[in-house]
């Protein structure tokens, strides 16, 4: 992880989108008849990394590690508790809400449940140009054309501008989900689990165009999932999360083809595969998640880590670069 | 049917009388059966008919839906007809269900103990104390070291793997010979997904049961299942074992599953994605009900729905292409 010096006002490189540091966000635990804090989730708790210009970062992890959170905080869409986000080479992390207008029109986000995220009284030629209407000086007639043209590319038909989100299934919801992101021309657009409420059929179809919009368009890509083979398929980089920490993070090959952290090798091993001669050893972990309000102390996977020792329990791993670009947090690996 | 047979559906209908006289035609013509010890898997999209045909086995239909047409022998005795007090009887005791979202399945109010303990007084006649003992018996089994204490909990209190584990205990408890598991793991992770399933799998073996596992994941299939449906348009379309299947699939919408499939050690460009999207059940198309999908689609496909026909020993495919 390159963490540079943050008064420096030019230092982030030419080619990367985003870059954060050290993030963290904190919820609060309220208890008690007096509502008062009584501790803290610790949703995301130290997150460093940098997205590069037209690539995609898949992010995995299992539910609850913190994924969305990151995600609605690079957009700032939730308020980081700590921590500091650059767009290209501003410093968005205070901004008010006047000075991020500019930076909102270049950020996107798609959701998991199309059916939740789409206003179920405005038709698709609404759902679309409402954007349009709020970040853009168009016309009404530029506005329709624009729509239409995004239905098209979205692989929507022009007399479905008119039908209502009920009448459409979830794969073509989540189509007009993405034409609605990117009718104001964004250069980067957040997958929160996208396709996680797909059939492989119908997810096939969404991969295929979000790629296909991508090299139209050169779109930077988060695309957070919790399906291992999707978010291989798509990305050019991947970050596994783990109670709120980024455990591993590479190039997808580096990932997928020789995972250094217990807990991505865990989870690779997890994932029933389809060919038959393949049938690999599972590594099945012991227990559940631990709770991200009293996550245990040193390596936050201890709990569940068939290879822990006694320092794993006093000292937290930090994350720090093996190779070329393919970091993990674990002191099996801390020997440079 | 051989005398062991656990499970055996013959001709199974299900339909639902829609408001203006259409009918939706969610299982139609199903056949198959289950050994002791065998894991059959029935496989397909969403709105394929999956969770209507389990339904159909346990009798839990609802209005407007209807089985008009069939059998369903368990162990031997056709249960189709059977009152709604007798069922009550059969579901829990000789067929054990887990379901997506334990939490719906699971009641709030009581301890996880109380509801096993429940199970085992209501089937098995067995006096408080008895039973008690075993459901600790039965918590340990399914994985809960501490289950003195774990019987004393609530099912928020728990995870969503433990109440899994939670239902699964209840689903053994009167060793029933035949376990219905309708997407057991969907909502869970990838590793507490490989604990459930692996568990699932040694009770199996443990009590011989036969077990019905409904699942869109076809890994899951790969990792799991002994012999696996296809299923769309309420209709089985392809029927073969494990190997077979993925070794030599042969019906269009199997192969079209297949290709959608990232993975996780091959790296293609784009998916083969299946165009369009299940049609609903009452608007199948005439002919084959694949064919407004299918890239093979011929003249004929458009007028005969294929009858599901042998291929090779044990292999059936429901596709023109295939005589
Ligand atoms: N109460 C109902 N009234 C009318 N149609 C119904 C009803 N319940 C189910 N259907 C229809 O029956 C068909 C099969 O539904 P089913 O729930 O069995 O699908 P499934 O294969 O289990 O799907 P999933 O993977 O989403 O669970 C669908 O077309 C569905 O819309
Ligand atoms: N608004 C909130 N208030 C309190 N806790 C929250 C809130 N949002 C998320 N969390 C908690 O933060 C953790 C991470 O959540 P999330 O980012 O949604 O995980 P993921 O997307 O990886 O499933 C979880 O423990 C979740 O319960
Ligand atoms: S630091 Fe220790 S506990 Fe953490 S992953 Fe590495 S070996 Fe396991
Ligand atoms: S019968 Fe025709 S339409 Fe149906 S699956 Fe076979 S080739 Fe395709
Ligand atoms: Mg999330
Ligand atoms: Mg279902």
């Amino acid at each position: 992880m390159e963490v540079k010096n943050s008064e420096d006002n030019t230092r982030i490189a030419e080619d990367v989108l985003i870059q954060v540091e050290h993030l963290k966000k904190y919820f609060p635990i309220k208890g008690g008849v007096l509502k008062h804090t009584v501790g803290h989730v610790k949703a995301v708790d130290d997150v460093s990394l940098t997205i590069k210009k037209g690539e995609t970062l898949g992010i995995v992890g299992e539910s609850g590690s913190g994924k969305s959170t990151l995600g609605r905080m690079i957009i700032r869409l939730l308020e980081p508790t700590e921590g500091k986000i650059y767009f290209e080479n501003d410093d968005i992390t205070d901004l008010s809400n006047r000075k991020m207008r500019p930076y909102r029109k270049d950020m996107q986000i798609v959701f998991q449940d199309p059916f939740a995220s789409l206003n179920s009284k405005m038709s698709v030629s609404e759902l679309i140009e409402e954007p349009l209407l709020i970040q853009t000086d168009l016309t009404k007639k530029e506005r329709k054309e624009k729509a239409l043209n995004l239905l098209e590319k979205v692989g929507l038909r022009a007399d479905d501008r008119n039908k209502y989100p009920h009448e459409f299934s979830g794969g073509q919801r989540q189509r007009i989900s993405i034409a609605r992101a990117l009718a104001i021309n964004p250069k980067f657009v957040i997958g929160d689990e996208p396709v996680s409420a797909l059939d492989v059929s119908i997810q096939a179809q969404v991969l295929n165009l979000m790629a296909d919009l991508q090299d139209e368009f050169g779109l930077t890509y988060l695309f957070i999932a919790h399906d291992l083979s999707v978010v291989k398929h798509i990305s050019d980089r991947v970050a596994v999360m783990y109670l709120g920490r980024i455990v591993e993070i590479a190039p997808k090959d580096d990932i997928y083809n020789n995972p250094l952290h217990p807990y991505t090798q865990a989870l690779l091993s997890s994932v029933p595969v389809t060919d038959l001669s393949k049938k690999s050893e599972k590594i099945v972990l012991e227990g559940d998640l631990p709770s991200p309000s009293d996550p245990p102390s040193g390596c936050a996977f201890r709990t569940r880590c068939p290879l822990a020792h006694d320092r794993c329990t006093t000292e937290r791993p930090h994350l720090l670069n093996r190779d070329n670009g393919h970091s993990v947090a674990c002191h099996l690996h801390d020997n440079k | 049917m051989t005398n062991s047979t656990v499970l055996s559906v013959e001709g199974l209908k299900t339909y639902f009388y829609l408001d203006d006289n259409e009918i939706a035609k969610a299982v139609d013509h199903v056949d198959f059966a289950i050994e002791p010890g065998e894991t059959l898997a029935l496989v397909g999209e969403s709105g394929s008919g999956k969770s209507i045909t389990s339904l159909s086995i346990m009798n839990l239909i609802e209005k407007p839906g209807k089985i008009v047409d069939g059998a369903i022998y368990l162990n031997g005795k056709n249960i189709v007809d059977l009152s709604d007090k007798k069922m009550t009887d059969i579901r829990g005791k000789e067929v054990g269900m887990i379901f997506q979202e334990p939490m719906t399945a699971l009641n709030p109010v009581y301890t996880v103990g109380n509801q096993i303990i429940e199970v085992l007084r209501k089937h098995k006649k067995m006096s408080s104390s008895v039973a008690k003992k075993r459901a600790i018996e039965l918590l340990k089994l399914v994985g809960f070291p501490r289950a003195e204490e774990t019987i004393k909990e609530h099912p928020h209190q728990l995870s969503g793997g433990m109440r899994q584990r939670v239902m699964i205990a209840i689903a053994i408890a009167c060793e029933p010979k035949l376990l219905i598991a309708d997407e057991p793991t969907t909502a869970l992770d990838v590793t507490i997904q490989a604990q459930i399933l692996d568990l699932i799998d040694e009770m199996k073996h443990k009590f011989d049961m036969g077990v019905l596992l409904i699942t869109h994941d076809l890994g899951v299939v790969a990792e799991y299942a002994d012999r696996v449906l296809v299923m769309y348009g309420g209709q089985i379309v392809e029927s073969a074992t494990k190997q077979t299947l993925f070794n030599d699939p042969k019906h269009p919408y199997t192969n079209g599953l297949l290709a959608s499939l990232p993975s996780l050690d091959k790296q293609t460009d784009r998916l083969g994605a299946i165009k369009g999207t299940v049609p609903p059940a009452h608007r199948f198309p005439k002919g084959c009900r694949f064919s407004t999908r299918c890239p093979h689609v011929m003249e004929k496909c458009l007028h005969a729905n294929p009858d599901l026909i042998p291929e090779s020993d044990g292999h059936e495919v429901r596709c023109h292409l295939f005589k």
